[in-house]
């Protein structure tokens, strides 16, 4: 229940940067995801956080509490803060019910441990040894352990890579409905776009040591603030253009709509998701296209298709009686967004 | 990232400054000597003759050792040899064997054995191990695949061997030479029975004339000197050795070479080299007891010998634990410059012979500390910076095994550092802390020349029994406390492999 507030914040290992001027904002009471790709320092921030590392300069407050500083320096045991780690490192000398009292201070936990055992879905295996837990249930218990001193902050860093697909859906929705149940702030930490975007309130997508942007999932998929977030967080559809002063981009298949005004006689891009073309229909048509490659995904199909130099992706409901080698009209349904 | 100093630096930094003050302070006593008596001594024909024998005999043990070592682990892991891998626990047996108890069990069957040759043989049976049992690892690590593809792309089983095997093994075999050189180096005992100069001998016996303490300092440093050399040539080779060992993670083992009809005569001569090295020393241990009048006669002073050797090694443990506790933890969990260098430091007294401490300690209790002269203190701290570097290397690899994200759990949870090592770490690592703690006990047990040299007055353990008996020409009187220093070290060896067995 305490807002994060991260200024300024640089790292170096050596010579390498891994952060660089790093700014976030987290909302009390909220899930923020941290979207990145291996190596771009999203562990790194998430640790800096937990103060289990101290960058050389920046400002972290969590609540009203400023915990690093030029000059000050909160230990992570100080913190108030629970972290559930990428392999959920139950203490493999504890039982389940001591892991989860671990952070308790005191004697007579039982009552607690039980209700965070309920509330994480694992009734009655506070008996039990880490190792006769599935990978699934150990993040649950991981997950318990950080509620249990009821901290104010919770830092995830990826606790679902290592689980199976079919299981991850599950235990995520689990472990989110648990701490919101807490009413602690949660940091998460993925490569996993869809992951963020299914249960974060606001993505920050980090990229090369920085944060390039911060929305929430719809608006970092709708409207991405660079290229480069674009093409982190869904399939594109680039197409060479240049500015006209209003909102369009002039492209080799005409003047196209663009949501934001692009400055006339500037050279970039026009990029659209490839759920924004469609085949067939009326105008506004795009272009003719020959289909390269087709895709077959049960919901959607994903058509890759070609016009004159330029690849296309077109994703189209359910399934289409489409081969390669077809030709089909390709239309614009939405705008794109220009970069220069 | 951590560039910031710990409290934890603080105290393994104090801990590796306790543990190199006896060189430190050797150092101090020759320099105050003045540098031309310093000089003289070096400038002796005897320093050059000493350095040309304990070099010689270092050179020769080590290349002996190698020669026959890296053949034999060949045939133990590699071909169908009849006994198959039961030879291999043989292999191990001669390190339960203290070199001056084999030069013991020599010189009991043929008094009249001294000199070189002796030496060197004795010394080269008992340093087998250190080749054989590393080389057999690498052997039956390694991935047979990088011979068969060798073999595919056109090579003979000579050349596979040469170009894809030896590289691997070569390593190995050098570290382990180094280290056979290296206790070569340090060894007192068998030299000494066997009546052959080195600088260990020499060293002791001027100590013990007690006219010429500068010469014996001079000495020392000299020794430590060459003894360093060999300590960074093996720590540069195992190094290198490891990266091998990483990039050749094996999925299975190699088929076994049948022998065909060369099976008898290398049988036969892997029989006749344990013969030397493991049966001929405890048969004779064996007719030695039997035919022991002494044991019956004065049963006390042996079991007072045996309570002191445990309580002297005892205490030695204790203090290496404490001193290599944080050195551990600290080279485990961190890689910036100070820590290396107290890494480093704490690692020389790997290169630091038992007479060389000794020496270093007798003096500096006489001048500096008379209250701790002869005392049991004084002989626990003397192991405790022998054996430093057995003790942290246990508690180092121990403690790299806990992974680091339960600490920065128990961080989180509310822990500062020092609990969150007792209630998480040291729990997880204490199976690797014990056995360092063992592994000083095991070898404190055999240790003869610092023992020898700053036991208190009228305290006397196995070794030193054993060493006034055997010197005095009383081998059957040695020897139950020989047999009592093989069966008391074979104890703590025993758990000491359970428990690196459970944790593996």
């Amino acid at each position: 229940m305490s807002s994060i507030d991260v200024h300024g914040l640089t790292m170096r290992f050596g010579d390498t940067w891994v952060l660089k001027d790093l700014a976030l904002s987290v909302d009390e009471g909220s899930v923020t995801a941290i979207l990145g790709s291996s190596g771009s320092g999203k562990s790194t921030l998430l640790r800096c956080i937990a103060g289990l590392l101290r960058p050389e300069t920046g400002r972290i407050t969590i609540g009203s509490t400023v915990v690093l500083d030029s000059g000050v320096w909160v230990p992570p045991e100080r913190r108030g803060i629970g972290l559930v780690p990428q392999e959920g490192s139950l203490f493999p000398h504890l039982s389940v019910g001591a892991n989860v009292s671990y952070g308790l201070r005191g004697r007579d936990h039982a009552a607690r441990v039980r209700h965070l055992l309920d509330l994480v879905g694992l009734p009655g295996t506070a008996n039990m040894r880490p190792h006769e837990l599935s990978g699934g249930m150990q993040q649950r218990v991981a997950v318990a352990r950080a509620l249990a001193p009821s901290p104010n902050v919770v830092l995830l860093d990826e606790p679902f890579s290592a689980l199976d697909a079919g299981l991850r859906d599950d235990v995520r929705q689990d472990v989110f409905a648990a701490i919101r149940a807490t009413g602690a702030t949660a940091i998460l930490v993925t490569h996993d776009q869809e992951e963020a975007f299914a249960v974060a309130d606001q993505v920050a997508v980090m990229m090369d040591t920085t944060i390039a942007q911060q929305a929430p999932p719809a608006e970092v998929y709708l409207t991405p603030a660079t290229l480069d977030v674009a093409r982190f967080v869904g399939d594109t559809v680039v197409v060479q253009a240049s500015g006209t002063g209003a909102a369009s981009a002039t492209t080799t298949f005409g003047d196209l709509p663009s949501q934001n005004t692009t400055p006339a006689d500037a050279t970039g891009v026009l990029v659209f998701r490839p759920e924004d073309l469609q085949i067939g229909g009326e105008s506004p048509v795009l272009t003719q296209a020959g289909v390269t490659a087709v895709s077959y995904h049960g919901h959607d199909t994903l058509l890759a298709a070609r016009a004159g130099e330029q690849d296309l992706l077109i994703r189209v409901l359910g399934r289409q009686s489409v081969t390669v080698g077809d030709d089909v009209t390709v239309r614009v349904t939405r705008p794109g967004i220009f970069f220069s | 990232m951590h560039r910031r100093l710990t409290a934890l630096h603080l105290v393994a930094a104090v801990a590796a400054l306790v543990a190199v003050t006896p060189l430190i302070y050797l150092i101090v006593r020759t320099g105050s000597a003045g540098w031309e008596n310093v000089w003289e001594i070096l400038a002796r024909p005897r320093t050059l003759q000493l350095s040309v024998a304990s070099l010689g005999l270092a050179t020769a043990v080590a290349g002996t050792c190698i020669a026959v070592g890296v053949p034999l682990a060949w045939l133990l892991t590699r071909t169908a040899l009849p006994g198959g891998r039961l030879w291999l626990v043989v292999a191990a047996l001669p390190l339960a064997v203290p070199s001056y108890v084999a030069a013991y069990t020599w010189l009991a069957a043929f008094p009249g054995l001294q000199g070189f040759v002796p030496a060197w043989a004795v010394l080269s049976l008992v340093s087998l191990p250190y080749v054989v049992l590393p080389v057999a690892a690498v052997l039956s690590q390694v991935d047979p695949a990088f011979d068969e593809v060798a073999r595919t792309l056109g090579d003979g089983p000579l050349r596979s061997f040469r170009r894809t095997t030896a590289p691997l093994l070569w390593p190995a075999a050098a570290a382990g030479g180094l280290l056979t050189a290296l206790y070569t180096l340090s060894d007192f005992g068998a030299v000494s029975l066997l009546r052959f100069d080195t600088f260990t001998r020499v060293i002791y016996t001027s100590y013990r004339a007690a006219f010429d303490r500068t010469s014996a300092a001079v000495l020392s440093l000299v020794l430590v000197a060459l003894a360093l050399v060999f300590v960074l040539l093996e720590r540069a080779m195992r190094g290198r050795h490891q990266q091998w060992r990483v990039g050749a993670g094996a999925a299975r083992r190699a088929e076994r070479i049948p022998l065909g009809p060369w099976r008898w005569p290398a049988l036969l001569g892997v029989v006749a080299l344990f013969g030397l090295a493991v049966a001929f020393p405890s048969v004779m241990l064996v007719r030695l007891m039997l035919q022991s009048q002494r044991f019956e006669a004065d049963p006390q002073a042996w079991l007072t010998a045996t309570a002191n050797t445990v309580q002297a090694a005892g205490v030695g443990a204790l203090v290496a634990l404490l001193l290599a506790l944080p050195i551990g933890v600290l080279a485990a969990r961190h890689k910036d410059r100070v820590t290396k260098t107290v890494e480093s430091a704490a690692f020389i007294s790997h290169a630091l012979p038992g007479v060389v401490v000794g020496l270093s300690l007798v003096y500096l209790g006489l001048s500096l500390a008379p209250a701790l002269y002869q005392t049991l203190a004084m002989l626990g701290f003397a192991y405790a910076v022998l054996f430093l570097s057995n003790a942290i290397g246990s508690i180092r690899s121990a403690t790299a095994q806990v992974s680091r994200n339960l600490e920065d759990v128990a961080r989180t949870l509310g822990d500062r550092p020092t609990a969150t090592w007792w209630r998480v770490t040291a729990r997880l690592s204490a199976p690797g802390i014990l056995a360092g703690a063992l592994l000083v006990l095991v070898t404190a047990m055999k240790e003869l020349p610092a023992t020898l040299m700053l036991r208190p007055t009228g305290f006397e353990t196995l070794a030193t029994e054993m060493w006034t008996f055997t010197t005095v020409g009383s081998f059957s009187q040695a020897a139950p406390y020989a047999f009592g220093l093989v069966l008391l070290a074979a104890i703590p060896a025993f758990v000491l492999a359970r428990l690196t067995g459970r944790r593996s």
